[in-house]
């Protein structure tokens, strides 16, 4: 492992640590850190489990609040050896598993309509067009896996956990979490070679 | 090379998380001047949450989040600006900005309704907020629910008095609710004259109409045409109709 490597990880340590004493000493205002911390990563993972962004609004909304919650009877030394991140995600997936089953429960209405996310940077018009259908197209083909391996896949490769990370907010041992992630991939591969617009996307760059 | 593509793809699914995620965690609280001097309020997205008087809470705003946190679980988080029309509601006695009553019983928002829409200046009974939330018997429940009511003023609880005609309590204290209703231009003076003479309710014999006494009605009736009621029942039966708008009893 190199020095940079290293350095980022006791970084994103040092900034854990420092969240985990906030959270100690003053739980709303180190919640709204932890928040603004995680917000990225917790509405991008909400994303891949919703129906469009509204959705995934609410669920990640509903994700931290039940987090908050949590947190509220957590003593000191639980919010001191607590993994935050990885904590915030598993409660997502759960949250997101109880929804997925209300939801089986009563019919859901049409979609609506709605555009792509917009990508970050200034494309032209014509690349966020082909980029808009790729996050379309790989979204839905991502709804096609299993739950545990879609997770996986999400978490791993959309927001680029470790597969050490991975296997702590899914629960099981990480040699598990990483055949998760390989067979989702595996999974999407061919779909994805149908695909011709995702294919020249990949050419393209 | 078609993996580097999926993991490439998989990657730009990632997004920024929109800037309402944070309005739907937290709860937004300030404090600002009211009738019953100042209050803390805390409100979300969706409309006012919880208002407190600053006195019931020894003046104390983290005395304000506790009780916040315990009876919602939410975060909270100084805000600027309340909704919209929360300060002409607060201050004076028209208007009303959004309520959030989420995760309220459905007889708590149906307590809350009818209570809602006594008129200012007027009271009613514990038992009619009873009948009209559709449990015409559970007066005593009528009573617990709105000593918690989670926005005094907004929803006017003191507005709500016991069936002897006494003012009865008020969760900031029974001192306040006189208050409040004197604010209102409510003769407490004349109605406890009622009161003490038995009277609950006035029907007119010109309209042949029947009011709770404090209804905008039954203070234009004058005096030779004033008729005093003990029950309401004996007026319905005397041939009074019971009037439209303070709803002494269901119409027939």
């Amino acid at each position: 492992m190199s020095g940079i490597v290293d350095d980022v990880g006791q970084r994103a340590d040092e900034a854990e640590s420092r969240l985990r004493a906030h959270l100690v000493s003053d739980l709303d205002g180190g919640f709204a850190a932890l928040v603004r911390e995680h917000r990225g990563v917790v509405y991008s993972v909400a994303r891949q489990f919703s129906r469009d962004r509204s959705d995934a609004e609410d669920l990640a909304a509903d994700a931290f609040l039940r987090a908050y919650r949590a947190l509220r009877g957590y003593d000191a030394g639980r919010l001191e050896t607590l993994r935050l991140r990885p904590w915030l995600l598993a409660i997502l997936r759960n949250t997101a598993r109880n929804a997925a089953r209300d939801r089986a429960r009563r019919p859901a209405p049409p979609p609506a309509f709605e555009t792509a996310d917009e990508p970050a940077g200034g494309a032209s018009v014509e690349q966020r067009a082909e980029s808009a259908d790729v996050q379309r197209e790989l979204g839905a083909l991502l709804a096609q896996l299993p739950e545990v391996q879609r997770t996986a896949v999400v978490l791993r490769h959309v927001v680029g956990l470790g597969t050490a990370e991975v296997a702590e907010v899914l629960g099981c041992p990480e040699g598990t979490a990483k055949s998760h992630v390989s067979r989702g991939l595996r999974r999407l591969r061919p779909l994805v070679e149908n695909r011709p617009g995702l294919r020249e996307e990949g050419r393209n760059r | 090379m078609t993996g580097t593509t999926i993991e490439q793809a998989l990657a730009g699914l990632a997004g920024e998380a929109p800037d309402g995620l944070e309005d739907k965690v937290f709860t937004g609280w300030l404090s600002t001047p009211s009738r019953l001097g100042e209050v803390f309020v805390a409100f979300t997205t969706d409309g006012v949450q919880f208002v407190r008087s600053a006195e019931s809470v020894g003046s104390d705003p983290d005395a304000f989040a506790q009780a916040y946190r315990d009876r919602f679980g939410r975060p909270l988080r100084p805000a600027g600006r309340g909704p919209a029309g929360l300060a002409p509601a607060l201050t004076g006695r028209t208007g009303g900005p959004r309520l959030d009553l989420r995760g309220l019983s459905d007889f708590e928002h149906d307590v809350l309704d009818a209570t809602r829409r006594i008129p200012s200046g007027q009271v009613r009974p514990y038992s009619w907020v009873a009948r009209e939330a559709g449990r015409a018997k559970a007066v005593r429940a009528v009573g617990s629910v709105l000593a918690r009511n989670p926005v005094p003023l907004l929803i006017p609880c003191h507005r709500v008095v016991r069936s002897d005609g006494a003012l009865g309590e008020y969760m900031f204290g029974p001192e306040h609710k006189q208050a409040l209703l004197r604010e209102e231009d409510l003769d407490l003076d004349r109605l406890a004259g009622l009161t003490d003479r038995g009277v609950h309710y006035l029907g007119s014999d010109t309209t042949g109409v029947v009011c709770f006494p404090t209804c905008h009605h039954a203070r234009r009736i004058t005096d030779a045409h004033r008729r005093p009621f003990a029950r309401v029942e004996k007026a319905l039966a005397e041939g009074y109709r019971p009037c439209r708008d303070c709803r002494p009893a269901v119409p027939a």
